[in-house]
């Protein structure tokens, strides 16, 4: 077996120089995003355009449970809200406005059916579509969960708006229940396919935890450490936003 | 026409490599485990799945085959039906842990960020319905797959062993026809809640059966083609195609240079169905190891070898005992920590305790074959061929 031992320690050796790569401070916490899994190839073009002639920016959230917070503080505090602020903050001069329209226990197909409603009511330029968990519990056959975001990023497409996948969270004390693996590569390949970003929250995530910036192992009915990670979501997807559509933002103090 | 030769003596090849795999299994059945990136998943195509269902047909039909020649159909394929009895009687015991640890785990845990991965456990609210579809095989947790499809390919085995003895030909050729049509109309068995099986049975019959193939004479009658340098630049080549195209799922930024029309090709590789890119991924890997390891390698006699051998040797308790290895070392990560030295510390753990077990049901082994009054020894010898089968 030489060759394949020879290919994983290159393979390790590679995956270590990412690691220790150019990693993005997403502001003030200690949560940073490694360039590697927020920056690709592909573009936001709509973004881009709506920034540069209109000077505005519409964002559509779509997706389930973990979109949003419980609590009175649960929808400031989510991602959504959370990348609101930090694009206005590193936008100022862009009219910014973050939709979100979550709907708890729905699978990619379900939600892939509500794209077209979704595009007539909001008018966005980009639709962030977080989707995968539920497909994964309910164990959708992946094949179908794959036509189904295929669907739904072609009806997006088609009516003029840019996309981002963002898969599942990575839950430490669960991922012996159910397997995302099929459902995360699924929407890589999706994502690859029709050259949109894809924001890997499952990879981002198990960085964070093994990097040792959160301990996503731990119980309790704490807020806290929940608003944190959300925060910390929302400027990663701000980051990777003005990256993909090549945006020039005011860098805050607090990022210096 | 005669029963092919087969190779006598024992092959510690197949013990090694099936070692290896099940060590590679416990490894990457532990969630969130850094060590599991030295694992081959991560570097081509294939993992060792295949390794581990391959190497297993290929016992199968040595230690039955061996059987069925000298005692008949009806004893051998008696021998096999018990043995997929044994593995059933060990997916459930498994499944009894498997309840008992995400139970407990589930249960302490309540964390907002998580509200939405709760609904993983809406299955314990229906126990009357979700045992009994874990007893139908139709209900399986997540790394609980590999048994279920075990058993199957054993219940199906007898009449295909008796095929491959005196038409070993014929009985691939069905094997590939059977895989064929499976992709062509999407046979499977059922899932619950929903889905089908992770495994599919119809599609991983054709490792198995090919692995049974070359116990049974096949490999002796590839052994040119495997010698060939042609062979083993293509396998090189495509197992280094495999490793550029692993590399891209990690390092987003170098899928740029995979052109599209190659994604629409391969992908999306298709574990369910034993992609043909992950069974060609496997006999690149089996072309380079037949080449570079040869039968009588002093390195395979060598105490540095033995530990994955005796775990091979005994692969069915060690697989069990990984799984369940692999339930406490999420278990400890939860309690305790999940932190990077936990895991390199359960991984290692789990290692030695496979090892430690392999040797205790060894010693077994032999102090029940030297007692007076032990139970007959006729049964077939699976530790002689090199593993159980």
């Amino acid at each position: 077996m030489k060759t394949p031992v020879a290919a994983t320690l290159a393979g390790l050796a590679v995956a270590l120089l990412a690691l220790g790569g150019t990693a993005v401070a997403t502001d003030g916490q200690k949560c940073e995003s490694p360039g590697y899994l927020l920056f690709g190839n592909n573009e936001l073009k709509h973004v881009a355009e709506a920034v540069k002639k209109d000077r505005r920016l519409t964002i559509a959230v779509v997706g389930t449970g973990s979109s949003i917070l419980a609590g009175p503080d649960g929808p400031r505090s989510a991602y959504p809200a959370r990348l609101e602020a930090a694009l206005k903050q590193r936008l100022p001069s862009v009219a910014v406005k973050v939709v979100t329209l979550v709907r708890t226990r729905m699978s990619a197909e379900d939600l892939a059916r509500g794209m077209a409603k979704l595009l007539v009511d909001e008018k966005p330029d980009l639709v962030i579509w977080q989707t995968g968990t539920l497909d994964a519990i309910r164990r959708i056959e992946p094949e179908d969960f794959r036509a189904a975001l295929d669907e739904g990023v072609e009806t997006l497409h088609k009516g003029g708006a840019d996309v981002i996948l963002m898969n599942m969270q990575y839950s430490p004390r669960t991922d012996i229940m159910v397997a995302l693996g099929p459902y995360a590569d699924n929407m890589r390949v999706v994502a690859q396919q029709h050259e949109i970003p894809l924001f890997d929250r499952l990879a981002i995530m198990r960085h964070w935890s093994d990097t040792g910036a959160f301990d996503l192992y731990a119980a309790g009915k704490d807020n806290v450490l929940a608003q944190l990670v959300h925060d910390c979501i929302g400027r990663a997807i701000a980051s990777m936003i003005i990256d993909a559509a090549h945006l020039e933002p005011v860098e805050s103090k607090a990022g210096q | 026409m005669h029963a092919p030769v087969v190779t006598t003596g024992r092959d510690l090849r197949l013990d090694l490599f099936r070692g290896i795999a099940l060590w590679l299994i416990f490894l990457d059945h532990i969630p969130s485990n850094l060590v599991a990136w030295g694992t081959i998943r991560n570097y081509g195509f294939s993992d060792a799945t295949e390794i581990f269902v391959f190497v297993s047909g290929y016992t199968a039909a040595f230690v039955y085959g061996k059987e069925m020649r000298e005692r008949g159909f009806i004893i051998a394929g008696a021998h096999i039906l018990r043995r997929a009895w044994q593995i059933y009687v060990a997916h459930v015991f498994l499944f009894a842990i498997y309840l008992a640890e995400i139970s407990y785990v589930a249960t302490s845990f309540e964390n907002p960020l998580y509200a939405e991965e709760m609904n993983i456990l809406d299955f314990l609210k229906q126990p009357d319905v979700t045992i009994v579809q874990a007893l139908l095989l139709k209900f399986k947790p997540s790394n609980m797959d590999i048994l279920p499809l075990y058993i199957i390919l054993l219940l199906l085995f007898p009449p295909i062993l008796w095929l491959l003895q005196f038409r070993s030909s014929l009985a691939l050729g069905a094997s590939v026809l059977l895989y064929v049509l499976t992709w062509h109309f999407n046979w499977n068995m059922p899932s619950y809640p929903s889905g089908h099986w992770y495994f599919n049975p119809f599609a991983w019959q054709l490792l198995f059966v090919f692995g049974a193939w070359c116990a049974l004479g096949g490999a002796q009658r590839l052994s040119t083609v495997l010698q060939s340098p042609v062979t083993l630049s293509v396998a090189a080549a495509y197992l280094l195609f495999a490793f550029v195209i692993s590399l891209t799922w990690y390092l987003p930024g170098m899928s740029q240079y995979v052109p599209h029309w190659l994604e629409e090709v391969i992908y999306p590789i298709d574990k369910v169905n034993l992609d043909v890119l992950r069974f060609a991924h496997f006999l690149a890997l089996a072309v380079l190891t037949v080449r570079f390891v040869p039968r009588d390698w002093p390195f395979l006699k060598s105490w540095w070898a033995w530990p994955p051998i005796v775990c091979g040797q005994h692969s069915l308790e060690i697989f069990c005992l990984g799984v369940f290895l692999s339930f406490a070392a999420h278990f400890a990560m939860v309690e305790v920590s999940g932190a990077v030295w936990m895991q390199f510390l359960v991984s290692g753990l789990g290692i030695v305790a496979m090892i430690a077990v392999a040797c205790l049901i060894t010693w077994y082994k032999r102090a029940e074959g030297r007692s007076p009054g032990s139970r007959s020894r006729k049964t077939p010898d699976a530790d002689l061929a090199g593993g159980e089968a």
